[in-house]
């Protein structure tokens, strides 16, 4: 049986990831977890496997990124001698230089670790922020359509048209302008007289990507047969408890995906928060380029670092699309 | 049953028409009949006849282009009725079945009970198990849709419908989407419904069955009633030529 294989890589998987702590051992084990995946072709069909791959390979990264750091600058008491010489010439190399300088000294770290975090922050927000306006956004619009022959005129036939029709400049406004225009615009004009550059930037993306969170669960509700719609209606559900109880939560399935990877979209996007001055990851590594006149460090390093998160988050989005089709049936 | 009941018209319908494409497409076109409490009604007729369209307009969901349609003694097509409530008493089945994949048996027949009728969960769940073992699925209450068959699902789209208590059943080729060897066991289900009263009108291909549980038989062609009749006169007596020529089609 290989699902008993694929819950050992699991599991050799997590213990790696725990044992991290004794950097050794988690790389040891890391390599195992892998070992095991390359040897069993079988195992490869089964998410469980997979996770277990992942985490393997995240705490391998982590063990050699620990040991690096323990090797090279960790105090050690009795050091062997040739690690001392190691270190040492280590010390010495141009490459040392310029990490020291755009890295440790002045602890200028920070300003890429801080900006990671508002980078971070900035995006979480505005995705719940894009995903509501998204709801809102596509409930009009799909209503109104569905709903325009049942409501013969009258007052709620009315605003769902004014609804609708708001709605529409919104979508056709925010997708034909640039983001970094609706930031500026956001920061100059309409906050001219806050501060709150993070406010701004959660807002200004949140209302970018709602526009897009819109069409996607649009199509998402589209996607949904038209017979459920109906079989709904027949049994008495007006058009709101149809919605919530029935098509919703099949669309929101089908969608899931794509709402993930608009998270991932946002998470580059954020990066031209520099304009209004928030200080975020790009922006602390272009900090770091100005104070020490060397552009190859800071910016190949906020480069890696959003490549890291892009391929991990990535990878949680497969993961939850093949989730998804399996639990099709 | 009494004779009185047997009289009493639940639904009413009078010139009803439905055109598509402004007038261009006459899905119906001057439809009147009544159906009767504990009548069963069978529509046959041609493909894109009107059949469905009469059917979906019972519960209005299509919306008529001229026409009344009376349920109970009150006019249905009139802006202020109450489309939801009137709804809650027609249960519709469909070709396709409609169950909510993303819920259980069990689930797809209480969502509406508890919903819109107020039913606690036990009592939905209650009533939901005797009617699944009237129908022999009082097993699979707990699966989903996907995991039964083309037949079983029709059999839950049946009694998810009669667990709103309808006054009328509506039922639109429930067989035509099934493999022949499970059209018997959902017609089984129908004839019971039948013998039980239920005031059904049913959409059918299945001439066997208009004939062994019909009380009546109603043709349709090009958006008309061409002729209505006793399963009986229909069958071996049909007066009209286009009823004629799709007897001998369909028997
Ligand atoms: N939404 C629609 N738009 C245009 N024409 C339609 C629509 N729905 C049905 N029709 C037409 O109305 C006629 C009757 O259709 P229908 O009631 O489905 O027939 P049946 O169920 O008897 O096969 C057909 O000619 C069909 O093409
Ligand atoms: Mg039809």
């Amino acid at each position: 049986m290989y699902t008993k294989k694929a819950n050992l890589i699991l599991i050799v998987g997590i213990i790696a990831l725990v044992l991290s702590v004794f950097p050794g051992a988690g790389l040891i084990c890391a390599v195992f977890g892998l070992v095991l995946y390359a040897a069993n072709k079988a195992v490869r069909t089964s998410i469980r496997a997979d996770i277990g791959r992942g985490l393997s390979i995240i705490a391998l990264l982590v063990n050699l990124v620990l040991i690096t750091y323990i090797l090279l600058f960790r105090h050690l008491d009795n050091a062997p001698a040739w690690l001392l010489s190691l270190r040492e010439s280590f010390y010495a190399t141009k490459f040392y230089g310029e990490f020291e300088n755009n890295f440790l000294i002045d602890k200028r770290y920070t300003y890429i670790s801080k900006g990671l975090g508002v980078t971070f922050e900035v995006t979480f927000f505005a995705v719940l922020l894009g995903i509501a306006l998204g709801v809102i956004v596509a409930l009009v619009r799909s209503s109104y359509d569905t709903l325009k022959e049942e409501l013969k005129g009258g007052f709620g036939k009315a605003i769902l048209y004014i609804l609708y029709k708001i709605c529409g400049v919104y979508l056709t406004v925010i997708r034909g302008t640039p983001v970094v225009v609706q930031l500026m615009i956001i920061y100059f004009v309409i906050f001219a007289s806050s501060n709150n550059k993070i406010l701004v930037a959660v807002l200004a993306f949140g209302i970018n990507s709602g526009a897009y969170v819109a069409e996607i669960i649009r199509g998402g509700i589209e996607s949904v047969d038209k017979g459920q719609f109906e079989a709904g209606r027949s049994l008495g559900f007006g058009y709101v408890r149809t919605m919530t109880f029935i098509i919703i939560p099949q669309a929101f399935k089908t969608v899931l995906p794509a709402l993930a990877n608009e998270f991932i979209v946002l998470i580059k996007e954020t990066s031209v928060s520099g304009y209004v001055g928030l200080q975020e990851l790009t922006k602390g590594g272009d900090i770091i380029r100005s104070r020490t006149y060397s552009a190859f460090m800071p910016l190949i390093a906020v480069a890696i670092i959003y490549l890291l998160i892009v391929i991990f988050f990535s990878w949680i989005v497969s993961l939850l699309e093949r989730r998804l089709k399996s639990s099709e049936r | 049953m009494s004779a009185d009941n047997e009289n009493k018209v639940i639904i009413s319908v009078k010139d009803l028409c439905k055109h598509y494409n402004g007038g261009e497409i006459k899905a119906l076109d001057g439809i009147t009949t009544d159906i009767k409490k504990g009548e069963v009604v069978v529509v046959i007729g041609p493909s894109g006849s009107g059949k469905s369209t009469f059917l979906r307009s019972l519960n209005l969901l299509e919306r008529p282009t001229s026409g009344t349609i009376t349920f109970e003694g009150q006019d249905i097509t009139s802006p202020s009725t109450n489309i939801n409530k009137l709804r809650q008493n027609m249960g519709m089945v469909f070709q396709h079945f409609n169950l909510f994949p993303h819920l259980t048996i069990m689930k797809n027949m209480t969502l509406a009970p508890m919903k819109l009728r107020g039913l606690s969960k036990e009592e939905a769940e209650k009533k939901a198990l005797e009617l699944l073992a009237k129908v022999g699925l009082q097993d699979r209450a707990s699966a989903y849709p996907s995991q039964l068959s083309g037949g079983q699902k029709q059999r839950i789209a049946i009694v998810r419908a009669l667990a709103m208590d309808p006054e009328v059943m509506l039922f639109d080729e429930p067989t035509s989407a099934l493999d022949p060897e499970m059209v018997g066991e959902v017609l089984e289900v129908m004839k019971n419904l039948a013998k039980a009263g239920m005031t059904m009108v049913c959409v059918t291909h299945e001439m066997g069955f208009a004939r062994e549980v019909g009380t009546r038989v109603i043709f349709m062609d090009c958006g008309k009633i061409i002729e209505e009749n006793t399963p009986e006169e229909i069958f071996t007596n049909p007066q009209n030529e286009r009823l004629q020529t799709f007897l001998k089609k369909v028997l």
